[in-house]
């Protein structure tokens, strides 16, 4: 169980973290989504145990995390965003190296490595040099070197950064695996999607701050829709979405291009009387779908500002 | 234990890993120790010491200067060969030649005059290389020794002797200004000479003692090099691999400061503070690691040199252990020093070579401390290689005992304290993400 309790550090007159907390107990993934520099990996530092916060305090398993060699960091894995390996090295030597930095030896570090190389599929690589890995491989192997210890707590800061899709699937296969052993994992991300395909709860973080801290279906109550339709016309020259706002159940509607996006409370009571207005007035379409509003809309109507661009 | 013993041992196979590493810290400081060693005198003994090259123009032709060019040819510090005045010019602006000696028409004439007289003093003119001005004082001191003995030997046994004394008795005669007595005493005294040359002449080959050989300087030198025993000479390899070594190890000092400053952008850094490790074994094996590299690399030095070049540890073995195995610490401790003090990557290199040239030159690896100025060598003793290569110099070559080793390994001690309190009062342990 992890418990992180007004979490705050400052560097200088920057305030990186500003008062974060959060929970997560076994078999559960937490997202922690913010733009760059939203204070996520200082975060995930002080949980690692890194160096300590200004104030506040992480509690593993109720157990205050204090000072570098504290044996309850043993409890956690760290999988940092920065490919921690030593690429003149094979992957076999940094699995042994890593492994001893917890005092693994003997028997119990060959059975820890076999285990973790069996997990991310690498253990036909074990002898080869890291640095003749591609960049997914080393990405599957940095993952693997944090649960040699067999950590309860891991955290994942951006594991995925640029990996192609093949291997990021094959992480998120791994991820999954790890849950269904009872795993706790806080993983960090700005891509959106990734956090919506493995998180159970997902915090937003911004300025360092949490915003936002809920399931996906609870962030999406927090938007003024619930789901956007999408309709694309035959002739938009002269059109007017003005029109539309006094329809029921219509929250928001524009245009852009061709295309109407039109924001719904409810898309089964919406959905018949927009179309219906839309022939009625002699607007002809071509294609109809429906979207849920994704974090992406989320972040922006939290903040104001778009994830990417944040 | 177990993360320890893992930090050193991944340390010294990224070492050995890294064959440029490997290249820079242990052959390119052979070879320069090599050079060095052979240009600074090598094996006494083993080598062919190199000869000043010295150019004559004889413009005299006379028994004086043939008799100057052949003394000086006979030197064994000189190479003497005959030029003209163009020539030797344009060999010294070159730097092709040391020095040339310009022995003027009539020298041989107006030396004996001189000599017997108190005539005008013919000027033999040095043609020099100013960039060796102190090859020019060894030159003087030779041809003044040159001069004097085949002027002498002329004036006592050749024609052109016999004539200047003629020449001197009659120049006696007249002078109006000398009282009687003393003209007498120098009349007789030619007279003599006068005699004693024309006995020579028809002896020849008698004539090779006393002043029929020349006056020669009244004595001679028997130098002794005071080493670590007698019978054993010096060996200029013994300064050269210390002086190579210390520099090359404190370039690795520097490389694991710069790594270190790496490491701490890196995710690996991430790694090691993630686990349960103190900051005195993450600092501890870093600079354990750096020294058992130092040290073996100073070991490989000094065994290739002994099997090599002869160098013998010919004083404490225990002694020189413990200069290698100070340095070694202060090494890594210094090495520790930059990755705390140091910004950035780029700055912090710069700096530490400027730092590491400094202490290279002042501790006396590239020339040895006795050329400095008195004042520079006491200055140097606040920079630990000095102490070095003191202690390293003692155990080899000087062949010291054991209490000669403890003065520099306190010192090198102490500056590992030094460097390595203000690594562990100056180390960033926190980075911004």
């Amino acid at each position: 169980m992890l418990e992180v309790k007004a979490l705050k550090k400052s560097y200088g007159k920057v305030v990186a973290v500003d008062g974060v907390s959060l929970q997560a107990g076994s078999s559960e993934t937490i997202g922690l989504l913010g733009p760059n520099g939203a204070g996520k990996t200082t975060t995930v530092s002080m949980i690692a145990g890194l160096f300590p916060p200004d104030s506040g305090e992480v509690l593993i398993d109720g157990s205050p995390l204090c000072g570098d060699t504290d044996p309850v960091k043993r409890k956690i894995g760290l999988v940092p965003q920065n490919i921690a390996l030593y690429d003149e090295l094979t992957a076999l030597d940094n699995l042994n190296f890593l492994g001893a930095l917890y005092n693994l030896h003997g028997a119990a570090l060959k059975r820890a490595i076999g285990e973790a190389l069996d997990l991310v599929g690498l253990t036909d690589r074990a002898k080869d040099k890291v640095g003749t890995f591609s960049g997914g491989m080393k990405r599957r192997l940095n993952l693997a070197t944090a649960l040699l210890h067999d950590p309860q707590i891991l955290l994942l800061d951006e594991p995925t950064v640029g990996v192609d899709p093949q291997s990021r699937n094959a992480i998120f296969d791994n991820l999954e695996t790890l849950k269904k052993r009872g795993k706790t994992l806080l993983y960090t991300t700005h891509y959106m999607e990734e956090a919506e395909r493995l998180c159970d709860r997902i915090i937003i973080i911004d300025h360092g701050k949490v915003i936002a801290n809920d399931t996906l279906h609870g962030l999406h109550r927090m938007l003024p829709v619930t789901n956007v339709l999408a309709i694309e016309l035959e002739k938009p020259d002269g059109f007017n979405a003005e029109g539309l706002l006094g329809l029921p159940e219509v929250v928001s509607a524009e245009v852009h291009e061709a295309v109407i996006r039109v924001g719904l409370h409810d898309l089964t009571a919406g959905a018949p009387a927009i179309l219906r207005w839309l022939a009625e007035n002699g607007h002809g379409y071509q294609h109809v779908t429906s979207e849920r509003p994704d974090l992406e809309t989320v972040f922006l109507t939290l903040t104001g500002r778009s994830l990417r661009d944040a | 234990m177990i993360p320890f013993l893992a930090l050193v041992r991944k340390d010294l196979r990224l070492f050995f890993n890294d064959r440029r590493a490997v290249v820079v810290g242990l052959v390119v400081p052979i070879a320069l120790a090599s050079f060095f060693g052979y240009i600074f005198g090598g094996q006494r003994g083993k080598t062919e010491t190199s000869r000043m090259q010295v150019l004559a123009i004889d413009q005299d032709r006379s028994a004086i200067s043939r008799g100057i060019i052949a003394q000086l040819g006979d030197d064994k510090n000189l190479d003497v060969k005959p030029s003209t005045m163009d020539d030797a010019r344009e060999l010294v602006r070159k730097g092709k030649a040391t020095v040339a000696i310009v022995v003027p028409k009539d020298f041989g004439i107006e030396a004996g005059h001189a000599l017997f007289a108190g005539g005008k003093k013919p000027e033999i003119s040095l043609l020099y290389d100013p960039s060796h001005s102190i090859e020019l004082g060894m030159v003087q001191g030779i041809l003044s020794g040159a001069v004097m003995q085949a002027v002498s030997k002329e004036m006592f046994s050749g024609p052109s002797g016999r004539q200047a004394t003629k020449e001197a008795r009659a120049q006696i005669e007249k002078d109006s200004q000398m009282r009687p007595a003393e003209k007498k005493t120098l009349s007789d005294l030619l007279s003599s000479v006068e005699k004693w040359n024309e006995q020579q002449a028809q002896q020849p080959a008698a004539g090779q003692n006393g002043a029929a050989g020349g006056l020669t300087i009244p004595f001679q030198t028997h130098e002794e090099a005071i080493t670590s025993g007698p019978d054993i000479e010096y060996n200029g390899y013994a300064h050269a691999f210390a002086g190579m070594g210390i520099q090359f190890i404190l370039f690795m000092g520097l490389d694991v400061g710069v790594r270190m400053l790496l490491l701490r952008q890196s995710g690996l850094w991430q790694r090691l503070r993630a686990a349960p490790l103190s900051r005195s074994m993450l600092l501890g094996s870093r600079a354990a690691s750096a020294a058992l590299i130092a040290g073996f690399i100073l070991c490989v030095l000094f065994i290739f040199a002994r099997l090599v070049f002869g160098v013998h540890i010919r004083g404490s073995f225990l002694g020189f252990l413990g200069v290698c195995a100070a340095f070694s610490l202060m090494t890594a401790a210094f090495g520790l020093m930059i990755a705390a003090l140091g910004k950035t990557v780029e700055a912090t290199r710069g700096y530490a070579v400027m730092a590491t040239l400094l202490m290279v030159m002042l501790g006396g690896a590239w020339v040895p401390t006795m050329f400095f100025p008195q004042w520079m060598q006491k200055i140097t003793v606040v920079v630990p290689t000095r102490w070095a290569m003191d202690g390293l110099d003692g155990m080899t070559w000087r062949g010291l005992g054991l209490s000669a080793a403890l003065v520099p390994m306190a010192m090198l001690l102490l500056f590992t304290l030094i460097f390595g309190a203000v690594a562990v009062m100056s180390f960033q342990w926190e980075t911004p993400a």
